[in-house]
C-alpha cells in the first residue's frame, strides 16, 4: 500500500530542531523519517541537519541518529549496517542524510564505494545548491549564475560560471539497484520513492531538491512553491532508475517561464535577460539530451 | 581516573546496547523565532492535512477533522498559510 497523508505515521521523529524558519532540508528529513519509521538509523555528516538537530542537550531525533565525518557518510552507514548484521538484528533501515556538498564534492568516493559493495543502505541527498551551513559557499551542485560568497556577482563575472553536476546520472551509471530524484514541492512523489527505496535490499539513492530560504534569498513561506516551480519550469526533473531503465515521473506539458523562477530569488538578482536566455537554452539542451538518452517519449 | 579498558567494557557484540545513547530531550522552545503566528479557522478547514504534511517543523498535528498547532515550536514560516487551499489559516502579528 502506498503511503499518503492519511496513512503516514503520526509520530514526529525530527522535532524541536533549530533550523531556520521554512527550511526545505528539515522538511525532507522529517518526511523521510516518518515514512521509514522508528527503526531508521540516521547517519548525518557535518551540515545543517547535524548542526540543528544535535544542540546538546537539545536532542531532536527520536530514532537512532549519529553524526559522521563529512567525507564518510556512506562508509559509516556501511559500518553500521555490518554491525547490525553481526548482532543479528532484522528490522532496521540505515539511512543517511547528506547535503549537496557532503554528497557531490566531499563524500562522493565513500558513496561510490558503498554503491559498488551494494550495502543495504538508503542514501538521501538533500540538495540546497550550496554549502549553506558554513555561510553559502559554492558546491558542485550550485546552478549556473547563482551568487554565493565564493562566486560573488561582479562587473565581469556574474555568479557561478559552472553548470550543476549531473549527480543522478553519475549514481545511476554505477548500475545502482535503485535511485531517484525528487523535490519537496511534490511530497507525495518523494514519499513514494522513500517507501520504495526503504523496501529494497541493496543500495538506494534519492536526490531531493530542498530550497534554503536563507541562501536562496526567498521568503520563508515561498520555499515549497519554489520547489514546485523549479520542476514546472524544467530546471529540475523527477525521475527514477531501476533495473537498468530510466523512467520520468512527471513531464510538464509546457514549461513555465524560467525568468519568473529566477527573478523571485535574490541569489539570481544580478542576472540580465541575456543570461536568463542562456539558462533557458541550457534547459532545452538538457531536456533534448535526457529525451534522447534516457526517457523515450 | 583512567579506567581499565577491560573492566566493564563492551567485551562482546552482545553487550552493546541497541538504543539511542541519549533520549529525545527538548530543553528550549522555538517560539522566539517567530514574528507572525498561524491561526486556523476551524469552520473553513476541510481536513485535507496538507499543512500537516508540509510543515518543516512538524508542529501541526491532526485533531479530529481539523488541526491543532503547537505554538511552542512553531517558527512562523507561513508555509501552512500558502499551502492551504481553503484559506483557513491566516497569519497574525505577534505582540
Amino acid at each position: 500500500m502506498s503511503v499518503n497523508v492519511n496513512t503516514l505515521r503520526e509520530d514526529e521523529y525530527f522535532f524541536g530542531h533549530k533550523a531556520c524558519a521554512g527550511c526545505g532540508g528539515a522538511l525532507a528529513v522529517r518526511i523521510a523519517l516518518k515514512v521509514i519509521g522508528p527503526n531508521a538509523i540516521a547517519t548525518i555528516p557535518a551540515g545543517c541537519m547535524s548542526a540543528v538537530g544535535f544542540n546538546f542537550p537539545q536532542l531532536c531525533f527520536k530514532n537512532n541518529a549519529i553524526i559522521s565525518t563529512f567525507a564518510g557518510t556512506a562508509s559509516m552507514m556501511t559500518g553500521i549496517e555490518a554491525g547490525l548484521k553481526a548482532l543479528g538484528k532484522k528490522d532496521y533501515k540505515v539511512v543517511g542524510f547528506a547535503g549537496d556538498g557532503g554528497t557531490a564534492d566531499i563524500g562522493i568516493q565513500a558513496l561510490s564505494g558503498a554503491i559498488d559493495r551494494n550495502d543495504d543502505v538508503l542514501y538521501i541527498c538533500y540538495d540546497n545548491e550550496a554549502y549553506m551551513n558554513t555561510g553559502i559557499q559554492k558546491s558542485s551542485l550550485t546552478p549556473f549564475g547563482a551568487r554565493t560568497t565564493t562566486t560573488p556577482a561582479g562587473r565581469n563575472i556574474k555568479g557561478n560560471q559552472k553548470v550543476k553536476k549531473n549527480m543522478f546520472e553519475i549514481v545511476a551509471a554505477h548500475g545502482i539497484r535503485y535511485c531517484a530524484t525528487a523535490s519537496i514541492g511534490y511530497l507525495q512523489d518523494f514519499m513514494n520513492k522513500v517507501e520504495k527505496a526503504a523496501s529494497i535490499k541493496g543500495t538506494s539513492y534519492i536526490h531531493v531538491l530542498a530550497p534554503c530560504p536563507t541562501g536562496w534569498g526567498i521568503k520563508t513561506d515561498e520555499c515549497v512553491e519554489v520547489a514546485k516551480e523549479v520542476v514546472d519550469c524544467g530546471l529540475w526533473y523527477l525521475a527514477e532508475y531501476e533495473h537498468g531503465t530510466y523512467r520520468l515521473n512527471r513531464r510538464p506539458r509546457e514549461f513555465t517561464d524560467v525568468a519568473h523562477y529566477i527573478r523571485r530569488q535574490d541569489r539570481f538578482k544580478h542576472l540580465s535577460d541575456t543570461e536568463i536566455k542562456e539558462i533557458t537554452l541550457q534547459r532545452d539542451a538538457k531536456w533534448q539530451l535526457l529525451d534522447k538518452q534516457y526517457f523515450s517519449k | 581516573m583512567i579506567r581499565d579498558v577491560n573492566e566493564k567494557a563492551f567485551t562482546t557484540l552482545k553487550n552493546i546496547p541497541f538504543a539511542p545513547a541519549y533520549k529525545h530531550t527538548l530543553v528550549s522552545v522555538n517560539s522566539g523565532f517567530r514574528t507572525e503566528k498561524p491561526v486556523c479557522n476551524r469552520d473553513k478547514c476541510n481536513g485535507c492535512f496538507l499543512c500537516y504534511l508540509y510543515c518543516p517543523d512538524g508542529v501541526i498535528s491532526k485533531d479530529g477533522e481539523s488541526i491543532s498547532i503547537n505554538y511552542d515550536y512553531c517558527k512562523g514560516c507561513g508555509i501552512c498559510q500558502k499551502i492551504c487551499r481553503k484559506d483557513a489559516i491566516h497569519m497574525e502579528k505577534e505582540r
